[in-house]
């Protein structure tokens, strides 16, 4: 049984491995702007926060939940777009929505923000004002397509949701709906933040929410419904309202995962967000492990690093191998492909299995002898 | 007379043209073990899935506590086919409460094969049990706003496994345990519920001679220690005739005969339906 004093030390210890990270990200972010070829680190880090968030958050409803839900492009997108939408300068927006007449939203959070908090503190609170609301948005969006959708099971539910991501971006491009989303056009020059550390930041205190859900009774719930749904209902767990619970709060964090991947990217178009981001997402869970937080931030790291930089060699067509002509661009995805089935072949349940990387630390315990 | 806990009315639950319970009327008194028994395929566990309202019967009522738990009468196309011998329909809406909210009025269950969280704890399998009493909303219980109340279930946890035995297996993986302690294990996760009726759906099965005493020692102080009452479904005729108060006999969905142990013994409708003929009984 845990102590307060137990407790209390394991919250100094998360706090101190926060500001770690924070320090680290300064850190890197030092040396990628001083140390010759390290210039990559910055996006490749920058990115890896935005997509670990994601991925934690599908692994909540995934891993945790026992939900197999492919909609997370949707709901980043959701969140991306809202992010984008509410934070875009006044000034600019005849600019950005040029065929629109300046659009139909005519005014940006952080600028209403800095306009009684003044305007650094100000825009800041905004912009992070404007990811909550882009996670409620998405939020609601899971709630509304929960209501019918989570009635079905496994494969059933996967394709249904992956339908309405679909959905959602053929929506967002719409002439339609233009005026708010501008379309098919891109939507540029809102506010980002200007360090890594502020993405980690957010990052930080979302994935934290997340692991300490998971960690309470509501936490226990899910992982009850993943194990067997039907002793989790006959032992009192309201099926409906515990997996709507689950998928609201994972398509909330996807919708903040967006709304940091539209800062990432800084300019947004609904056509990026396609059914294979949601499996390169999926693909990080499986690998990190399905259950294991920690194994799909580790894994988005990876994954991000070797997509993105490491393996950025092999695209570069003069240094050929026997004299053919292998190499060259989208050969690092073929090489890419391979290790990610090296990695299933020989870690069958991911990098870390179930299991987080702080039991990788602890001591490991005798095991016992079961009393018969 | 004691208290009524559950009382069953006529009881008819068809899957398309099959009745596989027929007008089945049965209750539980406060303190007793009743059993339910018969041979295989005889509805048994589609009579406990009614109950907790996992199916929803074809027609019939069933009032737990005093208070209208669930009500069906036979609607759409099954109305035109219903083939069950109770012919008079219950009228008004039909009520068909999820088995969660049957669990959280205090009806806890077990199951035939063992339905445990295999891949979690001991203790959390009980834990977990606890969650439907669980008051905090969802953001006081994920920023720990309420210590108190997740102590205290912790608290009620630890003091249920070790009432059963079972603290010093706390940490151990539930899958892990043997067979006997995982049918514990279970029967400790339905009192987690704080439930008045306990059922139990073959709680001996594949268990031998001695394991089997152990578990009517065992059923019979939980029913003491917790003031439960006991329905269960059983083959182990020796721990049905010990244990229970009253059996019920169930043969093709239709209850053949109830009464004490030594009535159904006798019952020669009872030993017809499991041994066949029944005149080649002598006794």
């Amino acid at each position: 049984m845990m102590t307060e004093s137990k407790r209390r030390q394991k919250g100094i210890m998360a706090l101190m491995a926060a500001i770690a990270l924070i320090i680290l990200s300064i850190g890197a972010e030092w040396v990628a702007g001083n140390v010759d070829g390290m210039s990559m680190l910055l996006p490749v880090l920058t990115k890896s926060t935005a997509y670990s968030l994601v991925a934690v958050s599908m692994n909540l409803l995934n891993g945790f939940t026992g939900l197999f839900s492919l909609g997370h492009a949707g709901f980043m997108l959701i969140g991306a777009y809202s992010y984008a939408i509410l934070s875009i300068p006044v000034a600019k927006r005849i600019g950005v929505y040029q065929y629109y007449d300046g659009g139909l939203i005519q005014f940006s959070v952080p600028e209403v923000f800095s306009g009684f908090l003044g305007d650094s503190i100000g825009t800041v609170v905004g912009m992070c004002v404007t990811l909550l609301i882009a996670g409620i948005i998405a939020a609601i969006f899971a709630f509304l397509i929960g209501l019918p959708v989570l009635r079905l099971k496994s494969d059933y539910l996967a394709i249904a949701t992956l339908g309405f991501a679909e959905i959602m971006r053929t929506f967002i491009q719409y002439e339609g709906s233009a005026p708010l989303t501008n379309g098919s056009n891109t939507l540029r020059q809102y506010v980002t933040f200007d360090h890594l550390y502020s993405y980690v930041i957010v990052a930080i205190i979302c994935i934290g929410s997340i692991i300490l859900l998971v960690n309470s009774t509501y936490g226990r719930a899910f992982k009850a419904i993943r194990d067997d749904q039907i002793a989790a209902e006959a032992m009192g767990i309201n099926l409906a309202k515990h997996k709507m619970m689950s998928f609201v709060i994972s398509s909330f964090f996807a919708g903040v995962g967006g709304g940091l991947m539209a800062m990432y990217m800084s300019s947004v178009q609904a056509k990026g967000f396609t059914a294979a981001m949601t499996y390169e997402i999926l693909l990080i869970v499986v690998i990190g492990g399905i259950g294991s937080i920690s194994g799909s931030v580790i894994a988005t790291c990876l994954f991000v690093a070797c997509s993105e930089w490491w393996l950025r060699f092999l695209d570069v067509s003069d240094n050929n191998i026997l004299g053919m002509d292998l190499l060259g661009p989208g050969f690092r995805m073929v090489v890419f492909s391979v290790i990610i089935m090296i990695i299933v072949l020989f870690f069958s349940r991911g990098i870390m299995g179930d299991k987080e990387i702080t039991d990788v630390f602890k001591p490991r315990n005798k095991k016992k002898e079961v009393a018969k | 007379m004691s208290e009524n806990i559950l009382h069953a009315e006529h009881i008819t639950t068809q899957f398309g043209g099959v009745v596989a319970i027929n007008d089945l009327t049965l209750d539980v008194n406060a303190g007793e073990v009743v059993a339910l028994i018969g041979p295989n395929g005889a509805g048994k566990t589609t009579a406990f899935n009614c109950i907790t309202g996992v199916y929803q019967p074809t027609n019939g009522k069933v009032d737990f506590l005093g208070t209208e738990l669930l009500r069906n009468h036979p609607q759409g196309k099954i109305a035109k086919i219903y083939n069950g011998d109770h012919k008079e329909f219950y009228s008004g809406k039909a009520l068909a409460p999820t088995p969660d909210k049957v669990t959280k009025l205090g009806l806890a269950r077990t199951f035939q094969n063992i339905r445990l969280w295999k891949s979690q704890t001991v203790f959390d399998n009980v834990l977990i049990a606890k969650h439907l009493r669980y008051q905090s909303g969802l953001l006081s219980a994920t920023f720990r706003l309420n210590h108190a109340e997740e102590a205290k279930m912790r608290a009620e946890t630890m003091a249920l496994l070790e009432e059963q035995n079972l603290a010093h297996l706390k940490d151990e993986v539930a899958g892990s345990l043997p067979y006997g302690l995982q049918r514990r294990l279970e029967i400790a996760r339905g009192l987690a519920t704080n439930p008045k009726l306990l059922l139990l759906d073959e709680p001996a099965a594949g268990m031998n001679p001695q394991e089997t005493q152990e578990l009517t020692d065992f059923i019979r102080k939980i029913r003491d220690d917790y003031k439960l009452s006991i329905l269960m479904i059983e083959h182990h005729m020796d721990l049905v005739m010990q244990l229970s108060d009253r059996i019920y006999v169930l043969d093709f969905g239709k209850l053949i005969a109830q009464g004490t142990p030594a009535e159904i013994q006798e019952n020669p409708r009872v030993i017809e339906a499991y041994l066949g003929v029944a005149d080649d009984v002598e006794d």
